[in-house]
């Protein structure tokens, strides 16, 4: 028997490997959480410039990343559903969007947060900030759309359309801080050169992102085993897993 | 082919002549948004000038999109949306048209209007000048994104806030370069360069959008 990713693309066996793989990456990330707070915590040194504060930054960076992330895999999922009409992958966007929305509303709300005691104010209106706050406004008009419409088919592709026209913000905020010259900060670590930032701070980021992730395949795949059952209802294969338990 | 889009063109603005009322009420929307803002904020002719260019780009982007709501929406009821899309002719021309009757439509009279409210906001007359140029790029854009939205939220519960949900969040580059560019012209630096990229966002939008609201008109009737 050969393997064969499309034979996960069908919405019955995918129910079954997301089930499987849920605890995994739960356990994962709640495991990697605490190691990674315990390093930003406790291991991590005190910022000379920054003080205590700088240590929102270990929350900041890695929900800051996951909610541009998230939305590019929603963007992709839409756009492989929209050419294939693929059912699973329409899924996984609507699945996606309640964890980015919420991982951008975390993000604006440490940077406000971090933001107070370094530029003494909440808010400002840069470059970077403002696109943010942008991207927490497409998950939130994306949802309402999906919300609005009854029939999920067509759901699935007004908002898949709508998904794809806000994808060009994505590029936007992640080069805001190069194209402007803002307030925001540049970014401290990249693929090309060596991170200007602390071994340790950088190493309770990564981890912190990587639990970010975890955590998001996990309650993306809970959420997505919901929505498999919520649309199959009327097949046997459902029918037969609620008689069971 | 430009048949077509002129027929849906003239079809659109024959229905808008013939219902003046629907035309008025928001060419008077934007007339009342701009002036409620000299009553709420105090009448200094300095402050008002700073607040201008985004008070009136602010009221034009709300303008349009209480007239967006009813772009397909009448169509729709009628059935006759449906025939146009099913007709030969390709559907990218109809959404682009209906953006352009539009345009015609609602963005020009905003421009006639613009000079006005800048005199009511003691704007000096070179930068009413940007004012309207920036408008007369800047409107092509609200009606084209506008037209994406009106297709996608086509028909659903609670239409008219969804849209605004939907595109006000598109509609900030368009806001932020047509602002800029009086606010540029005000502080005497010129407005070029803001000009130049609210055109640049004119151009993409031109390019992309018909083709969002086809595909957003197909999905709808469906």
């Amino acid at each position: 028997m050969s393997f064969s990713i499309y034979k996960y693309a069908s919405p019955m066996t995918f129910y079954g490997l997301a089930g499987r793989l849920v605890p995994w990456f739960a356990w994962g990330s709640a495991l990697l959480t605490v190691l990674g707070l315990y390093i930003a915590f406790f291991m991590a040194p005190t910022d000379f410039q920054q003080g205590e504060a700088y240590r929102i930054i270990f929350i900041h960076v890695p929900a800051a990343w996951m909610s541009m992330f998230i939305y590019m895999v929603m963007a992709f999922w839409s756009a492989v559903g929209l050419a294939w009409n693929t059912r699973l992958s329409f899924m996984m966007s609507r699945a996606l969007a309640p964890t980015g929305a919420v991982f951008a509303f975390l993000s604006l709300l440490t940077g406000s947060l971090w933001g107070k005691p370094m530029w003494g104010a909440w808010w400002v209106w840069d470059a970077r900030l403002t696109s943010s706050l942008i991207l927490f406004f497409l998950y939130v008009g994306i949802m309402a759309l999906w919300s609005a419409i009854d029939d999920h088919r067509r759901g699935d592709k007004a908002g898949a359309l709508l998904i794809l026209v806000g994808a060009i913000n994505v590029p936007i905020i992640y080069f805001s801080v190069k194209w402007w010259n803002t307030l925001h900060q540049g970014a401290s670590i990249s693929l090309m050169k060596a991170p200007s930032m602390a071994a340790i701070m950088l190493s309770g980021m990564l981890v912190l992102a990587i639990a970010a992730w975890f955590y998001s395949i996990a309650v993306a795949f809970v959420r997505v085993r919901g929505i498999i059952l919520e649309r199959e209802r009327q097949t046997e294969w459902v029918k037969e897993l609620l008689e069971k338990n | 082919m430009f048949r077509f889009l002129f027929t849906v063109i003239r079809r659109d603005l024959l229905l808008a002549a013939r219902r003046k009322g629907d035309w008025m009420t928001s060419q008077f929307f934007f007339v009342m948004v701009v002036s409620m803002f000299p009553l709420g904020i105090g009448p200094e002719p300095e402050m008002l000038r700073r607040v201008a260019p985004g008070v009136v780009w602010v009221a034009a982007l709300l303008a349009s999109l209480l007239s967006l709501s009813r772009l397909f929406a009448d169509d729709h009821r009628d059935g006759s949306l449906e025939q146009m899309l099913l007709s030969p002719e390709p559907p990218v021309l109809l959404a682009l048209g209906k953006a352009l009757a539009h345009w015609l439509i609602y963005g020009i009279p905003l421009l006639i209007i613009a000079p006005v409210l800048g005199l009511q906001f003691s704007l000096p007359a070179d930068v009413i000048g940007v004012l309207m140029l920036s408008l007369l790029i800047g409107t092509p854009v609200l009606s084209l994104l506008g037209s994406m939205g009106a297709a996608l939220t086509l028909g659903l519960r609670g239409g008219g806030v969804l849209l605004t949900l939907l595109i006000l969040p598109l509609y900030v580059p368009a806001l932020i370069f047509g602002a800029g560019a009086v606010d540029a012209s005000l502080a005497g630096l010129g407005p070029e360069a803001n000009l130049s990229l609210l055109a640049a966002f004119a151009v993409l939008t031109l390019l992309v959008a018909p083709w969002v609201t086809s595909a957003a008109l197909r999905i709808s009737i469906e």
